[in-house]
């Protein structure tokens, strides 16, 4: 029994630290936001060089075959930083629903692209505000051929392929689509997160594969459920990074003659923050572990993560601001990267009550029915 | 990181699971009988004494103390495997382990640890702690009850609270200011005193639960010899801290508080299903149990730095904190679930009636060793680094606050 991060991780955390902590600072994100930029392409090309990429990616495919927690290490600094980069669509989404669901041949044709950062991929799954469960699902993949519309779809504007959940003979299946032809039209939305551009991706009638390797049948759940543990990791570092920042700034801010955070009303918002985020922090650690180590345990593990990070950065991000009062409201301050990535992360890939329901659903002996 | 056993630790599992099937049923107390209170305190020295026989009494205590000289995470896998079954196990037996022997270890002689260590092992003495006073809750240091020098002997005179099973206690690990005319901290001295001693009134606490669980304890011109200090005239408070740190760190007991919750709620009709077909009822429940979780593997990762040698300090605060306040919600919300039915649940109908006893006991919880907003501070001021509170009585002499 060993529950703490090996060394390689903990130099692994500092190396991907250190590098975003350079590159992708506040003002640096305030310039992309500015120039309209729907994306950091410089550190985009930087954290390929330096294997980010493919570090879950297997070493047949030009990856480093390293574990999911490598790669929860390396999203909790993507968190920390809230760094403008399409990592979650291209790697934690549309590469490991290859790598779970794709042919020898499909895996041979994506992955080394996206594992070099040459390929950038997305996974469109949502159709609006109607769910993509069961007969909601609207796009087809037929004869490979795919109709329908996705939206919103994370990182579309700038993704040159896309993995799509589908129907096909009648049920969900993934299906990968290459966004650089015709038929193909993206459409910009209005994306409530400045750092994250949402597109809808229509598809009339492109050509596309469905992946057929033999997990494909079980591919679905555990991709969510994996995406799910790393969108805790990327929640973890979102949260650490608020709670430093409001207690920086409650220590330099004095009031009434004293600093800011003397006040128990503000230690105290502060320790809840802090005990939110290691509970969600451990339950993140243990989702990796079981990605890697204990399927079994993976949807409760990966429930139970999502559900504690949400909470624990709900709170860092909104407190966050809140501490810093109305300098926190400015374009000027930091807080409203954080308060917008955290509304992104509560909300993807299902929100809370999605979440509750597959924890419920895989309790031993649950009455209840898998949602 | 990786949640198996090394192999040491599955040869230890295996010793123990062995032992505890050979051992363990003959002294389980079947569900749903309650013993009183003397009958309990009997069979948990018995089983005290069954783990002595074993090797498995004081699984992390160094050898040179008497115990087992194990690591933190062989007393975990213990732990786990010991509340498979029902056994005897409370305050009665865990003060005297987890307090009376460490305080004793650190900070007594040679002599004190061989007249108390021993036989607390063997389950011969147990133990009641008698710190907190009427005046002296969160802020401990403010205790008044004062012990006089008198030849070879102390008088004490005052009153402690919250002193639970002080009334089937051999013996109690007890704290009194000394020197008033110093800060509160530095005053203080610590003494093991012995029940029985003319002078020394236990009497039962009335609580809201109707149950008395705690007691106060009166101490009337009680005569303790010099011999029964712990530590040096004016170390009480070093004592203190040294005793509330074993306070903290939980025993590793793997049962989840959240399970019989949600059984309770699939147990509960709602329309033609239950009351876990309700999304809102899931969403609570899911939420609570999410957080159960976290704080299983946040302690585990707190028993991987101990086992380092590393000290966990006030991150160990963090596990009772949030699930003090886990169990109060996750109970009245329980009830609420259960509907009108759980204001009167009907004759047969056990599980309600603990139910409600759990939710009111849950309170207790946010209070004793170490209160939510103590443990807010300390997280704040020692994991956070946040200044300390504005405080009117530091450097101040006891007498003139």
């Amino acid at each position: 029994m060993n529950f703490d991060l090996s060394d390689e991780q903990k130099m692994l955390a500092e190396q991907a630290r250190g590098l975003l902590g350079e590159r992708s600072t506040p003002d640096r994100l305030r310039s992309l936001i500015d120039a309209g930029a729907e994306w950091d392409e410089s550190l985009w090309r930087e954290i390929a060089e330096m294997g980010f990429l493919g570090a879950a990616i297997d070493e047949a495919h030009g990856g480093l075959g390293m574990t999911e927690l490598d790669l929860g290490v390396i999203n909790e600094e993507l968190g920390r930083a809230n760094a403008a980069l399409p990592f979650f669509s291209s790697i934690v989404l549309a590469a490991d629903a290859i790598q779970l669901a794709g042919s020898e041949a499909q895996k041979a044709a994506w992955l080394p692209k996206l594992a070099s950062g040459e390929a950038i991929g997305t996974f469109a799954y949502a159709e609006g505000a109607g769910g993509w469960n069961g007969p909601a699902l609207k796009a087809v993949l037929d004869g490979g051929t795919l109709s329908g519309t996705k939206t919103p779809v994370a990182d579309g504007g700038i993704a040159t392929v896309a993995v799509v959940l589908v129907q096909s003979g009648g049920r969900p299946a993934l299906a990968v689509v290459d966004l650089d032809q015709a038929g193909v039209i993206r459409t910009k939305l209005d994306s409530f997160d400045q750092l994250r551009a949402h597109y809808a991706l229509s598809f009339e009638g492109v050509a596309a594969q469905l992946l057929d390797g033999p997990q494909a049948a079980s591919a679905i759940e555990r991709l969510f459920d994996r995406a799910a543990v790393q969108a805790a990791f990327e929640a973890v570092g979102g949260t650490d990074a608020c709670l430093v920042m409001a207690r920086d700034y409650a220590l330099e801010r004095a009031m009434f003659g004293r600093p800011l955070a003397s006040y128990q009303a503000i230690k105290h918002k502060l320790a809840e923050i802090a005990v939110a985020l290691e509970l969600a922090r451990s339950n993140a650690y243990f989702g990796a572990w079981a990605a890697g180590e204990s399927a079994d345990d993976l949807p409760i593990a990966a429930s139970a993560a999502r559900l504690s990070a949400i909470t624990a950065f709900e709170k860092g991000a909104r407190e966050n601001l809140q501490v810093h009062g109305g300098i926190g409201y400015t374009y000027e301050a930091n807080c409203h990267f954080y308060y917008r990535r955290e509304r992104t992360l509560a909300i993807s890939l299902g929100n809370r009550e999605a979440w509750a329901d597959r924890l419920i659903a895989h309790l031993p002996g649950s009455q209840v029915k898998a949602a | 990181m990786d949640f198996n056993d090394t192999p040491e630790e599955a040869a230890f599992r295996a010793e123990a699971r062995a032992w505890l099937e050979a051992n363990a049923p003959a002294h389980e107390i079947p569900e749903g009988v309650k013993l009183d209170d003397a009958d309990e305190v009997a069979r948990g020295k018995a089983w005290q004494r069954a783990l002595y026989d074993g090797g498995f009494a004081g699984i992390t205590l160094p050898k040179v103390l008497g115990g087992r000289g194990g690591t933190v995470i062989e007393g975990v896998v213990f732990a786990e495997e010991e509340s498979r079954y029902r056994l005897p196990k409370g305050p009665y037996v865990g003060i005297g382990l987890g307090m009376a022997i460490p305080v004793i270890g650190k900070h007594g002689n040679d002599e004190q640890r061989a007249r108390f260590i021993d036989r607390t092992l063997k389950g011969e003495l147990t133990w009641c702690q008698l710190f907190s006073e009427p005046s002296a809750g969160s802020d401990l240091a403010n205790l008044r009850t004062k012990a006089v020098k008198d030849g070879d002997d102390w008088i004490v005179n005052g009153q402690k609270v919250w002193s639970s099973w002080a009334h089937e206690s051999d013996w109690g690990i007890l704290v009194v200011r000394t020197d008033a005319s110093v800060p509160k901290h530095k005053g203080m001295s610590f003494f093991v005193v012995d029940m029985t001693t003319p002078g020394v009134d236990v009497r039962p606490i009335k609580q809201i639960s109707g149950a008395s669980d705690f007691n106060e304890t009166f101490l009337t011109d009680v005569r303790i010899p010099d011999a029964n200090r712990i530590g040096a005239v004016g170390e009480g408070w070093a004592c203190c801290m040294t005793v509330l740190m074993g306070e903290r760190l939980g025993s590793g007991s793997s049962k989840s508080a959240m399970a019989p919750i949600l059984d309770y709620a699939a147990a509960t009709p709602r329309g033609t299903g239950t009351a876990l077909d309700s999304s809102a009822v899931r969403l609570s429940l899911a939420d609570a149990l999410a957080e159960e979780r976290g704080g299983k593997y946040f302690e585990a990762r707190l028993r991987t730095m101990v086992s380092r040698g590393e000290n966990p300090g006030a991150l160990a605060g963090m596990v009772k904190l949030a699930y003090a306040g886990r169990q109060q919600r996750a109970l009245g919300l329980a009830m609420e679930i259960r509907g009108p039915e759980a204001l009167a649940p009907s004759a047969d109908d056990a599980t309600t009636r603990e139910l409600q006893y759990e939710y009111i006991w849950s309170t207790v919880m946010r209070i004793a060793g170490g209160a939510d907003e103590v443990l807010k501070n300390q997280i704040a001021e020692r994991v956070l680094g946040m200044p300390g509170d504005v405080r009117f009585d530091k450097n101040v002499p006891f007498d003139q606050l």
